[in-house]
């Protein structure tokens, strides 16, 4: 063995990038875990300066996220049954009691419809779009290409303003079909564009092989060509519900009561005597579990999309 | 089984012939060659004869029916591509019925005709196997599966040993050709490999440039080429080529080969001009009373024969002789012709001349 090795690390390397490693991961990780902590935090000690590491946990930032409450008057407290669970009593020991459910269930809610919506959209459209460009003549279709690309080439909120027009005009402002629109708008290039790649690689044989076993074109498609695709598929989906699910300035310009998303009202959950950052950090939290299981799901499949055309087989 | 009959079949792209008005005719159960080297239209023509590409004129029959029209999945033949195209999400056992379930057969047929076919080719303990951790033969094997499960009319492959190794290919050859016998299937096949094409065939059509030049039995193909190209093509070493000026009327049975007689099948046409005699390396006879002289430049020793390399008046050629006889290099040599087995072409059109060797094959091309 020699000393000189290009392709396998020696142990001092393999520390020194271990050690880079955490140090990066802690740095990236650090608000993640301190929005983790402050959901579970008492307001008292969410705003204490300096701030606390340690402290005692407490759900009341998940109880006000989920629940309205109101304030009750000593006359109020003394009529009032004694509380009979345990978030109630949490709630009663600030003097205040619920009186419904919150909003951020509703929220949440269009959060999942709209993303997974427009998700679901932009994909199954892509894949035809793709496979249309990856098989077919298309007239002109290099500039067809370009032109689907050409949409990504500036922010998609530089086109807010029309966009706003457009939406009054057409009633769809406030819809959650609007924003099902939206987004699929602003994700079929990218899905368009990886798609073609991932059904490019896919071998016209296949196909011609079930033409001749007896299957219709759309059979060989989705018999042949959709299961060998679903690696491209998944990792299309995984970019367009991130893009969907955290998209904030459209959802703050063209929504407020009915299609409101989570990520614009988050920041407006207002407790009394200020903002409930314990809350805020709460909602914040749940919001971030679904893409977060998502992604873990389908990470292999994200990894072969991230380095996708990088290395021919 | 079927019988396939090609009628001026033509195809273009654009500005491209690809296939020229080609006309030809498989008989029931034949094993079928399509051969010529890449690029010449033996793919095309076989995939418009599976229904993947659609002719730009010409018609396509199968047992009589007109087909030329009819999409790929009516046509009822299968087909075993160069790289298999075996469905890499499906196992063994789904690849080989995939075929069967597009035809809604029940499920209990299903399994009947599986395990007759996998029995046929000795692949009944990998059905369960993916398709994708297999072996070239084995590949080959499946794809073979999926083609005879369903009794199809005819087989149609594109090179199917082409991807092997070259170990393999022979037995694969054997296999195949032992599959067909047993089937009585009617089989085209394409190939670019000259021996493939002799071992295999019933009957061979050569191809080149879209258009075809010969069309028959292998040892017809061999011993009476049509063309220049198919004498070249065909047989390793190739046919001699002796570039002479002279002329040939009816009924010669001599030409004369610079100043010397050299005798030939009895001649049945006439050509004045540029000729060309060819002759086979295995046709010439190293002989010390020959009058045509030549000097030995090289000899290569094959085992149960040997190849000499000869530089005469009229070009290099390429001898066969018996390995135990000595040649010296730098000797000069005579040599004698099997004036039986030379065919004269005519230089500019590359056109065999008819004569009592090869009457009656050239009218096939």
């Amino acid at each position: 063995m020699s000393n000189f090795s290009v392709t396998t690390p020696s142990k001092r390397q393999k520390w020194v990038a271990g050690i880079l490693v955490t140090l990066y991961a802690l740095i990236t990780l650090m608000p993640l875990v301190w929005i983790i902590m402050t959901g579970f935090k008492s307001s008292a000690d969410s705003i204490a300066y300096p701030p606390k590491v340690i402290f005692s946990p407490s759900l009341e930032g998940y109880v006000n996220l989920f629940t309205s409450q109101t304030r009750l008057t000593s006359e109020q407290v003394a009529t009032t049954p004694p509380p009979a669970t345990w978030y109630d009593k949490l709630v009663r020991s600030h003097q205040m009691v619920i009186v419904g459910p919150s909003r951020f269930g509703q929220r949440f809610l269009n959060s999942v419809i709209i993303g997974f919506g427009s998700t679901f959209l932009s994909v199954s459209l892509g894949t035809l779009a793709a496979y249309a460009f990856s098989r077919f003549k298309v007239p002109i279709k290099e500039d067809l290409l370009f032109f689907i690309l050409s949409t990504r080439m500036m922010p998609p909120i530089a086109a807010a303003i029309p966009i706003f027009l457009m939406f009054r005009e057409l009633g769809l402002s406030d819809t959650k079909l609007g924003m099902i629109l939206l987004y699929t708008g602003v994700n079929l290039s990218l899905a368009v564009w990886l798609l073609k790649g991932f059904i490019d690689e896919i071998p016209f044989e296949y196909e011609e092989a079930a033409l001749i076993d007896g299957y219709t074109r759309f059979q060989a498609f989705y018999k042949v060509v959709l299961p060998q695709a679903a690696t491209g598929i998944a990792s299309t989906a995984i970019f367009c519900l991130i893009f969907a699910w955290n998209e904030y300035a459209f959802a703050v310009l063209l929504t407020s009561g009915n299609a409101q998303t989570a990520p614009p009202f988050i920041p407006t959950i207002i407790g009394f005597g200020g903002l409930d950052w314990p809350a805020v950090a709460a909602g914040t939290t749940i919001f971030l579990l679904p893409i977060m299981i998502f992604t873990i799901l389908l990470r292999k499949h994200l990894l072969r999309g991230i380095t996708f055309g990088a290395v021919r087989k | 089984m079927a019988e396939i009959v090609i009628d001026n079949l033509r195809k273009d792209y654009g500005d491209f012939t690809a296939v020229e008005a080609s006309s030809f005719k498989v008989c029931d159960g034949e094993f079928f060659m399509l051969l010529g080297p890449s690029g010449c239209g033996k793919t095309t023509t076989m995939r418009m004869i599976a229904g993947l590409e659609m002719p730009t004129s010409g018609k396509i029959y199968i047992d009589g029916e007109d087909v030329s029209g009819k999409p790929a999945a009516d046509r009822d033949i299968a087909f075993v591509f160069q790289m298999f195209a075996l469905y890499p999400h499906l196992n063994v056992r789904n690849n080989i019925i995939y075929p069967l379930k597009s035809e809604g057969m029940p499920r209990a047929q299903i399994n009947k005709k599986l395990a007759e076919v996998s029995k046929i080719l000795g692949i009944e303990d990998i059905l369960k196997r993916p398709v994708g951790g297999l072996s070239g033969g084995d590949r080959q094997r499946v794809a073979l599966g999926r083609a005879i499960v369903r009794d199809p009319k005819a087989f149609l492959m594109d090179e199917p040993l082409g991807a092997l190794d070259v170990e393999f290919r022979e037995r694969m050859a054997e296999e195949l050709r032992a599959l067909h016998d047993r089937m009585n299937a009617t089989t085209i096949y394409v190939t670019h490999d000259q021996l493939e094409a002799m071992q295999m065939g019933d009957k061979i059509v050569v191809m080149n440039h879209g258009v075809i030049e010969q069309f028959g039995a292998p040892q017809i193909i061999y011993d009476k080429p049509a063309t220049m190209f198919v004498a070249n093509f065909i047989g390793s070493p190739s046919m001699n080529f002796l570039r002479f000026a002279g002329k040939v009327s009816p009924n010669d049975t001599s030409v004369l080969l610079g100043e010397h007689t050299v005798d030939v099948p009895r001649q049945l046409a006439a050509h004045e001009g540029g000729l060309v005699l060819g002759i086979r390396p295995e046709h010439i006879i190293l002989s010390d009373d020959g009058a045509y002289r030549a000097e030995v430049l090289a000899s290569e020793y094959l085992g149960t024969n040997q190849i000499i390399t000869l530089n005469t008046a009229h070009g290099q050629i390429k001898a066969r002789i018996r390995a135990d006889k000595t040649v010296t290099t730098g000797a000069n040599v005579g040599l004698k012709f099997n004036s039986a087995q030379i065919t004269l072409f005519e230089e500019q059109s590359e056109k065999a001349i008819l004569s009592e060797l090869n009457e009656g094959v050239l009218e096939d091309g």
